[in-house]
């Protein structure tokens, strides 16, 4: 009886766990326990074997200059991007909880850039900076849009970070939205009775009790511009001259390109604990924010 | 009152019309994509910002061919549709005995899925075309179905997992006395309650797996597998600078997308709110 039990039990916990748990482990758990042994090897990805070289491998990405400003080119992207991107969305929500007529209409406009994936955006985007802007630019004389867009460092900094609020402000907007529907009128009625403006009324009701919410939007944001990869390679190729080579960006190509596996994971290894350290950190400090209603 | 109600419309008149121009702003990239996707090369040089003299929906029927587009969108489709079947139903399987059966084995392993969603794809993505030759599955469907299972899993887990805590017990204890067994309480009982939290993961994960690029790219590089990203990635490796053809491409490349959000767009704004109140 016991051990029939255990049987059924045991076949119960195999169907029910066993599919996504077998997926996972060989894709996912697998290649990551692999990449921390290959990470200590001078594998070449093609060799069956690959012999131990210590942390040569770490050494060597650490003095890899290019990794280090593709690190360098990521955090100032991740920091213009995670601001403007979630202030604009702020904006937007702000604007499309008031009782405007065309909201559900203007909702979806806001929203509609983001369901275009990052290799697509980034072609898209490719012709407005190099073909629309200088159209609009002949039309109207503003300097702004006859500067070499995609051509030097600086504009093509931008131009990610222009993509990146264009494609993501819409998603945060949604977030943004749901939790602003979620404060309580009486607040605010109650303040606007005791004399508080608009400004003040957002300042200390809207933002503390919109907390989760920014939570929510700047750990989600902070991870699409870390990792940026798909819209940046079909915008600007990490160019010009490397100088918008993100941290996946440059792992990818020593690896696939470079065929140096070993210094490639060892890179992997290092872009991860950075990841996992930076996400961890952002959460603990903006959970100690929140209140509650 | 008067005028305080007077006031109060001219604000809202403000925001509205300062809400329609940044709307404006908004479709401006959709207006040159689309505008452009029509004219003869020339005329995209002459002003990328002039309407259309006439329709030339020849760069259409040239790009429909040199992307394969049938192909690309089959392709596409099956690899979406396929892996959100087996994620849906996988993941609620696995949230729901980990839930019921929280025992130590269960825990250690909803912490395992759970953690690993800060891995990013980028730091596994080499040993993980090892594994992928180990196991056969580069330049296959069903190898990169188990992929997007493996990536997809952590998440939908995690979803289920605390949608699943919310169920009343009783509504199954009742079953198991009707002498139903503990397949068929998660099947006729368990996974219709789900629902609301299915339809969440269904959308989160095909506006992932739809839109992914560097998964596909390195685990199939033959190309009658290429999904809609990577033919319109060899399309404009063919064609750089050839703007007609290729922004005629880009179109037909966003539009199944496009059209899936305006359809389900109240389902999809509702799924995002709900897949993202976590943490």
């Amino acid at each position: 009886m016991t051990r029939k039990w255990w049987l059924s039990s045991w076949l119960q916990q195999l169907v029910f766990t066993g599919p996504a748990t077998a997926a996972f482990a060989i894709i996912v758990l697998l290649p990551f326990f692999l990449g921390m042994y290959y990470a200590f090897t001078d594998w070449n990805g093609v060799a069956d074997t690959a012999s131990f070289v210590g942390f040569d491998n770490f050494k060597a990405a650490v003095q890899d200059e290019g990794f280090r400003n593709s690190f360098l080119f990521t955090a100032k992207l991740t920091a213009a991007a995670v601001i403007l991107t979630n202030v604009l969305a702020f904006l937007l929500a702000l604007l499309l909880t008031q009782p405007l007529r065309m909201r559900g209409a203007l909702r979806t406009v806001f929203f509609l850039p983001n369901v275009i994936g990052g290799l697509l955006l980034g072609f898209i985007w490719q012709f407005i900076f190099v073909k629309g802007f200088a159209a609009i630019g002949t039309a109207t004389n503003w300097h702004l849009f006859n500067l070499p867009w995609l051509g030097d460092e600086s504009t093509s900094f931008w131009a990610i970070v222009i993509v990146s609020m264009w494609s993501g402000a819409g998603y945060l907007m949604v977030i943004y939205i749901a939790a602003m529907i979620n404060v309580p009128k009486e607040l605010n009625e109650a303040a606007s009775i005791d004399g508080a403006n608009a400004l003040t009324r957002l300042r200390h009701i809207t933002l503390p009790l919109v907390m989760p919410a920014i939570t929510i939007g700047l750990f989600l944001s902070l991870s699409w511009s870390f990792k940026a990869f798909d819209v940046i390679l079909s915008l600007t190729k990490g160019g010009p001259f490397n100088s918008t080579q993100s941290v996946a960006l440059n792992i990818y190509a020593e690896a696939f390109q470079n065929n140096r596996y070993g210094l490639g994971t060892a890179k992997a290894l290092i872009f991860f604990l950075v990841v996992a350290a930076i996400t961890t950190v952002q959460v603990q400090l903006t959970k100690k924010r929140e209140v509650q209603a | 009152m008067k005028t305080i109600n007077r006031t109060l419309r001219a604000r809202t008149w403000t925001l509205e019309g300062a809400a329609v121009l940044l709307a404006l702003v908004f479709l401006v990239p959709f207006y040159f994509l689309l505008v452009n996707s029509v004219k003869p090369y020339a005329d995209i040089l002459l002003d990328a910002a002039a309407l259309p003299k006439a329709l030339n929906w020849h760069n259409y029927s040239k790009a429909f061919d040199v992307m394969n587009f049938p192909r690309a969108f089959r392709n596409s489709f099956v690899i979406t549709v396929s892996s959100i079947l087996g994620l849906t139903l996988f993941g609620s399987m696995a949230a729901y005995r980990m839930v019921r059966k929280p025992n130590l084995y269960n825990r250690i392993l909803f912490a395992v899925f759970v953690a690993a969603m800060v891995i990013p794809f980028q730091s596994i993505m080499i040993p993980l075309m090892k594994v992928g030759s180990w196991f056969h599955l580069v330049n296959s469907i069903p190898g990169i179905w188990v992929c997007y299972i493996g990536f997809g899993s952590s998440l939908t887990i995690f979803l289920y997992h605390g949608f699943v805590k919310s169920i009343p017990l009783e509504i199954e204890e009742a079953a198991v006395v009707d002498g139903c067994s503990p397949y068929g309480v998660f099947w006729r009982i368990v996974f219709p309650l789900l629902k609301p939290m299915t339809m969440t993961i269904i959308i989160l994960n095909s506006l992932w797996i739809w839109n992914d690029f560097l998964l596909p790219q390195l685990m199939l590089s033959r190309a009658g597998l290429r999904t809609i990203p990577l033919s319109t990635f060899s399309f404009f490796g063919q064609y750089t600078k050839q703007w007609d053809l290729a922004l005629a491409g880009l179109v037909m490349g966003v539009l199944p997308i496009v059209l899936f959000f305006l359809f389900l767009q109240k389902h999809i704004i509702e799924g995002i709110t709900a897949g993202s109140v976590k943490g």
